[in-house]
């Protein structure tokens, strides 16, 4: 087969489908999405997104357990939720190959933290491969699944946004098919009581050890001498980066990093007067060479964002390219909610509430920017919930304490929080942005939207009875379009004691096909009092009168705008001219 | 071992990622080694975007690092002077004479920056007016499709690969319109019709 452009989230899909894999399953989160977007259309696949990563580890351990080879696909913030399974996953083993996909975010392009997954397998002793393009991806994806079944261990192969999202030429294989391993009874390898637990401990050192021993013969570490100068150890995208800035530098590219092969590394280290490493994030691979006592080059180079050919040049003593003088003062272009985003009608009310609003992790989470400022916490998936809470049990008073999370966040972990708020008695106030989609990850399918993975339809889960289930009080649904009926329905609900499930339902403005006409603004009748200026809709400007003004092309014709102005200057007008239809 | 790189900067949702994908495309069919690279996730809700294809004999790093890229194709002015770092001093500008406002300026934050496009300009700028060719081609939408017009004028590869790749990328009727919209683009740089 020829060689093709494949992103390295394409390319761990090929490589997957290639090992024989028969379930992939996964939660959405950049930069590792697009892994089982691209599995879902082969053949002989099963692809699920899960409510959470913890328990796509557990599913994806099930199939293990169940004889089939199986992967599960998260991005690094996920593998703390999905920690749980693993760490003991490492104890109990696999019958069919285990494969976790986990995608860093070094520079957090979409990330609330940077995290660099191989701390988490080293702590977890489990085995780790680090692709430094697609190619690799798709190879070493491969390789996990024999290396997960010969040495019976789940292993992770660690991408980084890169390294997921770069593309890059790619030859792809044929499918293995892999027949289902029979099930056996084997307690003492799968029941984890403290018993066989102990006895898993030391069988997993020595599995570490067969490990440790491959880590020195597999060929995905190699050592390329070129001048004896110099020799960097690299891993990952920084590879490219010491291949592309220091062309003469002897190379150990290491893609099999935990455990490391400490002989491999000696042997390399004797052959070259110095020795650096590049990687990024860490330390991991500098404070490896630190215990084995090998002097190291101080590089300079931060384990905070990313590194580039440049960084690295630098880093040796080169210096940067020429570039050209800044020609102005230029404005940031922060992200921001669309025109016609729903989420926006919701923290208007809150705004005008004075609200103290824990929030969570999506799209909505830029309605801390201004002009809404209407977000004072983000800290990880479902936090929201748990951190209204406490933010009452402080005392709180400046404001409304109110709980704000998406659709499919609040099926991820927002669901636990509801259950202590309603076990705690204290009451309180959450509100469920229902957008019926997992929009910022790209619109995936979520327990809530009765979408499957593949864009097929599933059961939906009613928020409403799951919300009184979960013993809220009082549980209304309001259109987030209806500005003053979702503020007074707020209202009405943090002046009470008890516990109030609010749930602001519409579509993400970029899943209505058929967006409603558009409004402009009528010259005369407008004040320049700015009111819809302050909504933060893309499509609303001020000209150079300070008076509003509509961009008929970006406006999808909400009406949100048109229920703040208080002096019926925002008006319909006919569509606008669109012919349609470019790449 | 050269290796070329291309820049093409915008907002958003005006159609980078999919332009540097038919690029990256054409660069392959044309024999070379690519890597492609392009930001996904929360960046892509209305902030900037930047999208860089590098083609060569063995190309390595998928990032560009200021000063180094040879041509940057901007969709838009404000992104054209936020991306102007990457640009090589003798390298090759094309911008879209168009602006979208970001929010700080939507919302009367921040002012609006002031000539931009003389400041443009005596960076060796060329402009063209995307839009308003990609309407005259039949499509609006096809703006992105003028802008890679205008980078085929710049770059080694054949008028033939272009329009397969095109016709391959987009969708069946609007293969025309999208075709016209490249000419279009490629023209105006080859006319000098874009010229300051």
């Amino acid at each position: 087969m020829a060689r093709a452009l494949m992103s390295g989230n394409e390319a761990v899909a090929r490589g997957a489908w290639e090992a024989g894999v028969a379930v992939g399953v996964g939660y959405p989160g950049t930069p590792s999405t697009e892994v089982l977007e691209n599995l879902v259309r082969y053949d002989g696949v099963r692809c699920e997104w899960a409510p959470n990563e913890k328990v796509a580890a557990e599913v994806a351990g099930g199939v293990s357990f169940g004889g089939r080879r199986a992967l599960v696909t998260m991005k690094h913030v996920g593998l703390n939720v999905a920690a749980d399974p693993l760490f003991t996953q490492a104890y109990t083993g696999v019958t069919g190959g285990l494969v976790y996909l986990v995608a860093d975010d070094p520079g957090m392009h979409s990330s609330q933290n940077e995290q660099d997954t191989r701390n988490l397998a080293a702590a977890a002793h489990v085995p780790v491969f680090e692709p430094a393009d697609s190619q690799e991806a798709l190879e070493f994806v491969r390789k996990a699944f024999d290396v997960s079944e010969r040495f019976d261990v789940p292993v992770i192969v660690r991408m980084t946004t890169r390294v997921s999202h770069s593309k890059s030429l790619t030859k792809a294989g044929e499918r293995t098919e892999i027949e289902r391993i029979p099930y056996e009874k084997r307690p003492q390898k799968y029941v984890m009581m403290p018993g066989m637990a102990r006895v898993r401990r030391v069988d997993l050192d020595s599995r570490l050890a067969a490990l440790a021993e491959y880590a020195g013969t597999t060929d995905a570490n190699r050592i390329e001498m070129r001048d004896v100068a110099l020799g960097i150890i690299t891993s990952g995208v920084a590879y490219q980066y010491v291949r592309e800035s220091m062309p003469d530098a002897s190379v150990l590219k290491l893609g099999f990093t935990n455990p490391l092969p400490d002989d491999l590394i000696l042997d390399f280290c004797s052959k070259v007067s110095r020795v650096a490493v590049v990687e990024e994030l860490g330390p991991y691979l500098s404070l490896r060479l630190r215990s084995l006592d090998i002097e190291q080059m101080d590089t300079g180079l931060s384990a905070i964002g990313e590194l580039s050919p440049v960084t690295v040049l630098r880093a040796f003593g080169g210096s940067a390219p020429e570039t050209r003088a800044q020609v102005a003062d230029l404005p940031p272009r922060p992200p921001l909610l669309c025109p016609g985003c729903p989420h926006r009608g919701v923290f208007h009310a809150l705004g005008k509430m004075r609200a103290v609003v824990t929030g969570d992790i999506g799209c909505y989470t830029l309605a801390a920017l201004a002009p809404l400022t209407a977000m004072d916490s983000c800290v990880c998936m479902g936090a929201s919930i748990g951190m209204a809470h406490g933010a009452a049990l402080a005392g709180t008073t400046e404001g409304p304490v109110v709980g704000v999370i998406g659709d499919s966040t609040f099926a991820h972990s927002g669901m636990t929080g509801l259950l202590h708020m309603a076990y705690s008695g204290k009451g309180g106030t959450v509100v469920v942005l229902d957008n019926r989609t997992t929009a910022m990850t790209g619109h995936q399918g979520n327990p809530v939207s009765g979408v499957a993975l593949g864009g097929g339809p599933a059961r939906a889960l009613d928020l409403e009875t799951l919300a009184k289930a979960m013993g809220a009080d009082s549980v209304r649904t309001v259109d987030p379009h209806d500005l003053s009926g979702t503020l007074e329905v707020l209202r009405q609900e943090v002046a009470e004691d008890h516990l109030s499930v609010v749930i602001a339902k519409a579509p993400c403005a970029l899943l209505v096909r058929e967006p409603k006409d558009p409004y402009a603004v009528d010259e005369e009748a407008c004040t320049k009092c700015g009111a819809c200026v302050r909504l933060g809709c893309p499509a609303i400007s001020r000209d150079e009168n300070s008076r509003a003004i509509i961009d008929t092309a970006l406006c999808v014709g909400c009406s949100q705008c048109v229920q703040v102005c208080r002096f019926d200057a925002i008006v319909r007008v006919g569509p606008s001219c669109d012919l349609g239809g470019g790449v | 071992m050269s290796v070329t790189t291309v820049v093409l900067a915008g907002v958003g949702g005006q159609g980078t990622i999919l332009a540097g994908d038919v690029l990256a495309k054409v660069a392959v069919a044309e024999g070379y080694d690519v890597k492609l690279s392009e930001v996904h996730g929360m960046a892509q809700r209305g902030g900037s975007v930047d999208t860089v294809v590098r083609f060569g004999d063995d190309v390595r790093s998928p990032v560009v690092d200021p000063g180094v890229a040879e041509h940057l194709i901007a969709f838009e002015m404000i992104e054209a002077a936020r991306a102007l770092r990457f640009l090589r001093p003798d390298g090759r500008l094309v911008v879209n004479r168009r602006t979208v406002a970001p929010l700080p300026v939507l919302i009367g934050d921040l002012p609006m920056p002031e000539d931009l496009e003389p400041a443009l300009s005596a960076e060796g700028a060329v402009f063209l007016d995307a839009e308003a060719l990609a309407c005259e081609a039949g499509s609006p939408k096809s703006a992105n499709v003028v802008l890679l017009g205008t980078a085929a004028y710049g770059l080694p590869f054949a008028r033939e690969t272009w329009c397969r790749v095109i016709g391959e990328r987009v969708p069946p009727k609007t293969v025309e319109a999208n075709l016209r919209a490249f000419e279009l683009g490629s023209n105006a740089c080859a006319k000098g019709v874009c010229e300051a």
